[in-house]
């Protein structure tokens, strides 16, 4: 015990004093997660505030020929520009993307529509152009409203109640909750605070094994009167203490992130007071012990600091999997899968967001489960260490 | 008191070491002579443990280095060739490391560390972090910290390498010292100057045999050279023609 207490101790004052660890740790992992949600965050409140009915401008070649539709359009907070001069610029417009869309009235739109035939009108958008595709759904939106009305108006100049056309009332009714809402942008954070983890211990896991090996202090530590189990166990104890602190970082500056996000105008109000960020610490915390050993292990196969490095980039993303493979097919929380870890941890937390009812077998599972998985990588370090081919 | 007794050890095809036997006794100096890749690392990591003889044992002060490992490394205190230190310690701080490790009390860590830092002159720079060490400064803290739990066998591998002319003569002393304390030290060079001007016995190792083991005159009677170099030659010389013999 005393060894390892001394291996852990010089393993923690060893590291804190490399800025390039700390800078990792402490750092990197709790701002780059905040500052890259803050950016999303942002990016969709902007894209939800353009969706409202702000100005649009629609070009549209002919207006002349439809005044009463153009008002119409203009009652949607829909500006009338002026269009390319002939038809056969719109196309080309369209494509180039000096418009996003284009709204063609033929001469004879008005008189197509006193004789009440289908009166012919053309709207040029480029489906593949996402920018332009939220213009012409709105330019599309607005003729629909316009024709409806003009048929209202047809069968109640015949004495036909306009209703007969509407045999359905649909009624959509959304019942997920502002907490509800939030859980799903949320859902990535989740993989943020596993990823700050993983970074916060990774530059210790690498430093202490193939660091070690690289400098050749390894061999002379190699023999002294201590058994490798103990040597291990105290640096992968060290690497826990940095993981961990890296990890409560994180949680902090989120919490602190979300405190100035306006997230009410999405329409959320994640739940992630404190008390919910202390859960999500020692929900998260037996991970801790999986992710030191995990890259501990795979450090000590490498022959070097740089080809470490590589293969710890690997390990950092891993743990996205499982949460992206539920993420796409949205999978609900299963007993199962509270045997995965990283995906149980997220099932988890994403309920805690959403202020759900959370199932004690579900935590304890996921709790166990990976602190099992944690001392078997702990134990594989160990044997690992036992082996001489170790010294490379 | 270190005994070696026909160990071997391979590494893949690579037979590195091969029956290599000789005794480090107490209250002397046992050099261990060879040119490059002879297997004189080999055989000294097999000694501190580091590796595991594929035949054969060794055993220091009656602990078997395959059996009782634990045991055998408290007795040893070990200078690995190219040993590194942390660079984010001070020379202090590296040495009081390995004094816990060893297991000495905490009271006692600060005094030994103390008079060991005296004991090999690095006071000047004890307390500056090791980055950025000169070679010497850097074998020295190594030393040190090999020294720090008091060992009764000491090894160590080819520890003059890069030293100048200076480092090199503090270290002969207090090699000497380690010596005259009655300790027994095992050291392996390819240098025959070096090993001369040290050594009671030498163990000239060629080709992972041991070709001769004796004192320096012993040397000069059975390769019937004056010169030490010319001896060293004729001694591995020895072991060529016998392999082929065979």
């Amino acid at each position: 015990m005393r060894t390892i207490i001394a291996v852990f101790l010089k393993e923690i004052i060893d590291n804190i004093r490399d800025r390039r660890t700390v800078a990792s740790a402490l750092l990197m992992g709790p701002i780059f997660g905040p500052v890259m949600f803050a950016f999303v965050i942002n990016l969709s409140i902007d894209r939800a505030l353009d969706d409202a009915e702000s100005p649009m401008e629609l070009a549209v070649i002919g207006s002349e020929h439809a005044p009463n539709l153009m008002r119409f359009l203009e009652s949607r907070n829909i500006d009338i520009v002026d269009g390319p001069e002939d038809v056969d610029g719109a196309a080309d417009a369209v494509k180039t993307g000096t418009h996003d869309v284009i709204l063609v009235v033929p001469d004879d739109f008005a008189e197509q529509l006193s004789d009440t035939v289908p009166a012919r009108i053309e709207l040029y958008s480029d489906e593949a152009n996402s920018q332009g595709d939220k213009e012409s759904r709105r330019a599309r939106n607005a003729l629909y409203a316009y024709n409806n009305q003009l048929s209202a108006m047809r069968l109640s100049a015949r004495g036909v109640n306009p209703v007969l056309l509407r045999p359905l009332n649909i009624d959509e009714i959304d019942v997920s909750t502002p907490s509800g809402r939030s859980a799903m942008l949320l859902g990535m954070m989740s993989y943020f605070f596993i990823f700050a983890l993983l970074m916060g211990g990774m530059y210790l896991a690498i430093d202490t094994t193939a660091g070690e090996r690289e400098r050749g202090s390894l061999e002379p530590l190699l023999s002294l009167p201590v058994t490798r189990g103990q040597l291990i166990v105290g640096k992968i104890l060290a690497t826990c203490v940095f993981m961990a602190a890296s990890l409560l970082l994180s949680l902090i500056s989120f919490y602190v992130v979300l405190k100035f996000m306006p997230l009410e105008q999405l329409g959320m109000t994640p739940n992630f007071g404190p008390p919910v960020v202390a859960a999500a610490f020692f929900l998260l915390l037996p991970f801790v012990l999986l992710g030191a050993a995990l890259m501990t292990l795979v450090a000590s196969f490498t022959k070097s600091y740089k080809e470490a490095q590589t293969w710890l980039s690997v390990v950092l993303i891993a743990p996205t999997l499982p949460i992206l493979v539920v993420s796409i097919l949205t999978l609900r929380p299963k007993l199962e899968f509270m045997f995965i870890p990283s995906l149980s941890q997220h099932l988890i937390l994403v309920d805690m967001v959403k202020n759900e009812p959370l199932n004690g077998l579900h935590i304890a599972i996921s709790v166990c489960s990976t602190l099992v998985i944690g001392a078997v990588l702990t134990w594989a370090c160990a044997r690992l260490y036992r082996r001489e081919g170790l010294l490379g | 008191m270190i005994t070696v007794n026909d160990i071997h050890k391979s590494f893949g095809k690579v037979h590195a070491v091969r029956g290599v036997s000789f005794a480090a006794p107490d209250g002397k100096i046992t050099g261990l002579l060879g040119p490059n890749g002879a297997g004189k690392s080999t055989t000294l990591r097999i000694l501190y443990t580091v590796l595991n003889p594929d035949r054969g044992t060794a055993v220091i002060d009656g602990a078997d280095v395959v059996t009782d490992s634990l045991l055998a490394r408290t007795k040893i205190g070990a200078l690995p060739h190219g040993a590194g230190l942390y660079p984010h310690l001070t020379a202090r701080e590296n040495v009081a490391y390995y004094a816990r490790l060893c297991g000495l009390d905490k009271a006692e860590i600060d005094d030994r560390v103390a008079e060991i830092v005296g004991m090999l002159d690095i006071e000047d720079f004890a307390d500056r972090r090791t980055k950025g060490f000169s070679q010497g400064q850097r074998t020295k803290v190594s030393l040190a910290r090999a020294l720090v739990h008091d060992p009764q066998n000491i090894i160590l591998d080819e520890p003059t390498n890069g030293l100048d002319v200076m480092a090199t003569r503090s270290l002969r002393r207090l090699i000497l010292k380690l010596k005259d304390d009655g300790r027994c030290v095992l050291f392996s060079s390819h240098v025959m100057q070096e090993v001369a001007a040290l050594c009671d016995d030498i163990c000239i190792i060629a080709n992972g045999q041991v070709a001769i083991d004796d004192s320096i005159d012993g040397i000069r009677q059975r390769t019937g050279e004056d010169d030490l170099e010319e001896a060293f030659v004729a001694a591995i010389q020895m072991v060529g023609n016998a392999e082929e013999d065979k």
